[in-house]
């Protein structure tokens, strides 16, 4: 039976911010003393004022300071509440601004809550930088030590440690350089090296594989997937959803402050895809678009908001007569992709099939391959007989997503070139014609 | 497994527990300030030892030769020294500690541990150049063959005196500090004006007996007075007890309040920093 360990009761977080006309960064004792002087003057002022105006809008901020700042109140988080139990590998997916490292900020006691209650069972080790408290002038070596205690290591654990550290680096060499001679790879290779090695009974991690090279983001995911298996309690936030997808069970969506979404994390994932996908075009005016008119497509709308790449895609459409009867037609959708690429032609006429006259009709077009990449795709519907009788561009979009039609979790750079997917596999055999080794794409639809 | 409970205002009952579990925190951050501030020079250490020296020589000539600032018997850089052995002490522990908090956004930022280790840290860092100079007062002392007596053995409780008043308004200014930037110029005009009205480059005994007691409310001078009684056999005259228990009151006032305002600003820092 999981327990919870981490249990956050409705959280919320304020920040107040001054707009300062004169453009001081840092309040200094001079600003503060000259508006408590001035203050009581001003007060009169506003009030003789605001007896002359009529239920208008009100001076921004506080009654007090009309002097030249105005304050706003920032909410970063509203009203969040959520339970963790022991195990759980949890990903906060949500824009830039939306609160995820407010969120962990405050789990991780850096700041304070300014409504709301959480109460943490374990000790939390907090990764939400790479390279905190690295002093450029001291050594690799040193900087192991320093780093390592700052992140709540004793001295005797970063010892028994400390070779497997270097090893995960790859620094062994640069150990006594100073730091600030480091490259910037050696420099977050050591970095996460240190993190890597905190076994705390909950995690908490922030953004941090957004750096490094191939080879090292290869080398954090396999790491992070050894922490995640190891059975402790790890908050994750990240950009990357393939990585989500793999390393978490559990997701939360936020937006704008508050939870939009909890569940699995596949289920978060499409939530977050979908509420970016673009709008269905409905309201078009069919009469100005391209073609003879005498019939058009009056509604185009995928059946799922978000399908993932090996599903069979299904688009609904509805056709109206609007002119002249035609007896016979053919229908075509076209799918781009997000830089107008033509990725696939699905042409009636490919099939044999041609679509009676009605007044109105409805239909469905359905396709599996090719199968698509992550993205938002834009299909373009046609139809004609021996002309084009409507060319709608951009009927609707298609969103697939992120969650990738293979076994593992790869780097980028294994999914970055090709327009498409596809289902392959590879294998190899030695010299005597033995049969070495091989990869299989285990999974179609 | 101990349950921890975050909410706004709370103030943690397992504050000094947790300074008790990062203890070693203290210590690996007095070790960073200090390996760095000898990295990549020439002369390295012996700038630890070099500059009390300096001072000393300084003193000694302005006040001794030339101002003939009188000295009871007592071979006058001896006594020199021995005031200026916790005024360095407590100068550079005062200056560190102010700026701390501002010196360690990124940590303040990033990382949670109990924030008093900070300030506390660069007091301890100041405390390795004091024991430095204290090493060189005793080559002072066989030098002029004046050795002190038992009062010596009483040094180590003006030590922690001296300590005390550093760490208080060193805490109180840090957390001033990071809200208002004013106090980063404060801290050099205290440490150059405290220098004068310290009993430092002359003993209290210069002071008009109706003044001694208002006097004493610098909490140097307590501490000054105390490690010139202990190291130079009872010092200049009779020991101004009521000036010393005023002085040591204001250093307990002083490392409260520091404390006190520390700790209810704490929460805030990460957000104004």
């Amino acid at each position: 039976m999981s327990e919870t360990v981490i249990s956050i009761e409705n959280v919320s977080k304020k920040y107040t911010l001054r707009h300062k006309k004169n453009g001081e960064a840092y309040t200094t004792l001079r600003d503060v003393i000259a508006r408590q002087a001035a203050a009581p003057f001003k007060a009169f002022a506003q009030k003789v004022s605001s007896k002359s105006r009529s239920n208008g809008s009100h001076p921004k901020g506080s009654g007090s300071s009309y002097s030249q700042n105005s304050v706003e109140e920032f909410w970063a988080l509203k009203g969040v509440s959520l339970e963790i139990k022991q195990g759980d590998v949890i990903g906060f997916i949500g824009r830039n601004g939306a609160g995820k490292s407010t969120l962990l900020k405050i789990l991780s006691r850096i700041t304070e809550p300014t409504e709301g209650r959480i109460t943490i069972s374990g000790r939390v080790a907090s990764l939400l930088e790479v390279g905190t408290g690295f002093h450029q002038e001291l050594t690799g070596r040193e900087n192991v030590y320093l780093n390592g205690a700052i992140l709540g290591m004793s001295r005797a654990e970063i010892k028994a440690k400390f070779d497997e550290i270097v090893a995960f680096a790859a620094v062994e060499q640069f150990l006594d350089t100073p730091v600030k001679r480091y490259s910037s790879g050696m420099y977050v290779r050591l970095a996460f090296a240190v993190a890597a090695h905190l076994e705390p009974e909950i995690l908490i991690v922030d953004e941090v594989l957004a750096v490094g090279d191939v080879e090292f983001q290869k080398k954090c995911l396999g790491k992070m997937q050894d922490v995640a298996t190891s059975g402790r309690t790890v908050l994750f936030v990240s950009h990357n959803m393939q990585a989500i997808s793999v390393l978490c069970n559990r997701g939360v969506f936020l937006r704008s402050g508050s939870v939009q979404y909890v569940g699995s994390a596949k289920e978060t994932i499409d939530k977050y895809i979908d509420s970016y996908a673009q709008a269905d075009g409905q309201h078009d005016n069919p009469d100005r678009r391209y073609g003879s008119g005498e019939y058009r497509y009056t509604l185009a709308a995928p059946e799922q908001p978000v399908y993932e790449g090996t599903d069979e895609k299904v688009i609904n459409f509805e056709i109206e007569r609007r002119g002249k009867l035609v007896g016979r037609m053919w229908l075509c959708a076209l799918i781009r992709d997000a830089k107008g690429v033509v990725l696939a032609q699905y042409d009636s006429r490919l099939l044999g099939f041609w679509l009676e006259d009605s007044p109105r009709l409805k239909g469905q077009i359905r396709f599996t391959t090719p199968w698509l990449k992550p993205g938002s795709y834009r299909v373009d519907l046609s139809l004609g007989a021996a002309w084009t009788m409507d060319y709608w561009e951009g009927a609707c979009s298609l969103t697939i997503s992120p969650v990738l039609p293979y076994p593992t979790s790869a780097v980028p750079d294994a999914s970055a070139h090709g327009l498409v997917f596809g289902d392959f596999s590879w294998e190899a055999s030695d010299a005597n014609d033995e049969f070495v080794s091989g990869g299989i794409v285990a999974n179609s639809n | 497994m101990q349950q921890l409970v975050i909410e706004a205002g709370r103030s943690e009952k397992n504050y000094w527990t947790d300074l008790w579990r990062y203890r070693e925190l203290f210590y690996i951050l007095a070790w960073r300030d200090i390996s760095v501030r000898y990295k990549q020079t020439a002369i390295g250490v012996i700038w630890a030892v070099l500059r009390p020296f300096l001072a000393m020589l300084i003193f000694t000539v302005v006040f001794g030769r030339l101002a003939k600032m009188p000295s009871n018997g007592i071979p006058y850089p001896i006594l020199v020294f021995a005031a200026m052995l916790p005024w360095q002490f407590f100068a550079t522990a005062l200056s560190e500690a102010g700026l701390s908090m501002v010196a360690n956004t990124n940590l303040v930022s990033k990382v949670y541990f109990p924030r008093l280790i900070i300030p506390a840290g660069a007091v301890i860092t100041s405390l390795v150049d004091f024991a430095v100079s204290a090493v060189l007062l005793a080559f002072l002392m066989i030098g002029f063959n004046y050795l002190p007596d038992w009062r010596v053995l009483t040094l180590p409780f003006f030590t922690v005196l001296a300590f005390l008043a550093a760490l208080g308004p060193g805490i109180l200014i840090t957390a001033l500090n990071v809200k208002y930037r004013d106090f980063r110029l404060v801290v050099p005009f205290i440490v150059q004006f405290g220098l004068f009205i310290s009993p430092v480059g002359f003993s209290i005994d210069v002071i008009p007996e109706q003044w001694k007691l208002l006097y004493s409310l610098n909490p140097m001078v307590g501490v000054i007075d105390g490690f010139r009684w202990a190291l130079c056999r009872g010092g200049t005259g009779d020991f101004y007890m009521p000036g010393f228990i005023l002085s040591l009151t204001v250093t307990v006032l002083l490392l409260m309040l520091g404390v006190w305002y520390f700790r209810k600003t704490e929460k805030g820092f990460a957000d104004v920093i």
